[in-house]
């Protein structure tokens, strides 16, 4: 396992490199937004890779509720949180991509509102995890996460229910787009999903050692000798 | 349009800044988690 990481490691730097000119050079200029459409090959991937590690805290925290495995507690709270980092770039990458298109930097559509919701809710998870010492903290972090990811597919399906600022899908819901474009786009979603994993997989291995390391310092201070005598 | 650019590479920016700023939050705690383990192994 150790091996496979640095393997994947430059594997995921290769595609990221390869996206990143097909994004900026190779795919054909969009008609009516120029080259600022571009942004559009890193602002949906990191949405789909978002919502992709969502549905994996959502998973993970049911896991966790039914069979209590330290594990899916981990898992948990490490797609939570690099779900959070995704998720804040689209909020970023969104309004950079509005301002000379639609003249505003943000507004209160479905989508967008929706969007932010998601995001407040996710870090208020990470709040509770961070600053909450109860030993229930992972039972409630992960109701809590149980009842956010409902808020997924509203945000997802939005944009084909309400009719708002934000673009139509490209792919379904009477959406279109050329297949030079959609090529780009689907190797962008590789190669940041490759990149999530990677992520995940690192904050994995941390959050596994400082867990041991805690249960060594509380097993050290149980070893301690008494303070003196009464 | 050039105007458009602009937007266009700090989208692409901000995006690695956000992303390379997560990831030096992860080294940084490995980095202070090793030390501890260290410190431990000393003091065992």
């Amino acid at each position: 396992m150790k091996r496979l990481f640095p393997i994947l490691g430059v594997v995921t730097a290769v595609l990221l490199i390869y996206a990143l000119y097909m994004a900026l050079i190779g795919a054909p200029t969009e008609q009516t937004m120029g080259n600022v459409q571009r942004i559009f090959y890193y602002h949906v991937p990191s949405a789909w890779t978002a919502f992709i590690l969502f549905f994996v805290n959502f998973g993970a925290s049911i896991v966790y509720l039914v069979r209590r495995k330290a594990a899916a507690d981990i898992v948990a709270l490490v797609s939570a949180e690099v779900g959070v980092v995704f998720c804040t770039v689209v909020l970023v990458t969104g309004p950079i991509w509005a301002r000379p298109v639609w003249g505003i930097w943000w507004t209160w559509d479905m989508r967008l509102t929706s969007t932010l919701v998601l995001w407040l809710i996710y870090v208020s998870y990470l709040f509770l995890r961070r600053f909450s010492s109860s030993g229930e903290t992972p039972t409630l972090a992960a109701a809590l996460a149980v009842l956010g990811a409902l808020c997924v597919p509203f945000v997802y399906f939005s944009i084909w229910f309400f009719r708002t600022q934000h673009p139509q899908p490209v792919m379904g819901g009477g959406g279109s787009i050329d297949p030079r474009m959609l090529h780009v786009l689907l190797l962008n979603w590789l190669a940041f999903s490759c990149f999530a994993f990677l992520v995940c997989w690192s904050r994995y291995r941390l959050e596994t050692l400082q867990r041991d390391v805690d249960q060594a310092h509380a097993l050290e201070s149980l070893m301690a000798p008494r303070g003196s005598a009464r | 349009m050039k105007g458009n650019n602009a937007y266009l590479l700090a989208a692409y920016a901000i995006t690695w800044i956000i992303h390379i700023t997560y990831l030096a939050t992860i080294v940084s705690r490995y980095s202070r988690l090793k030390r501890e383990i260290e410190s431990l192994r000393k003091s065992g």
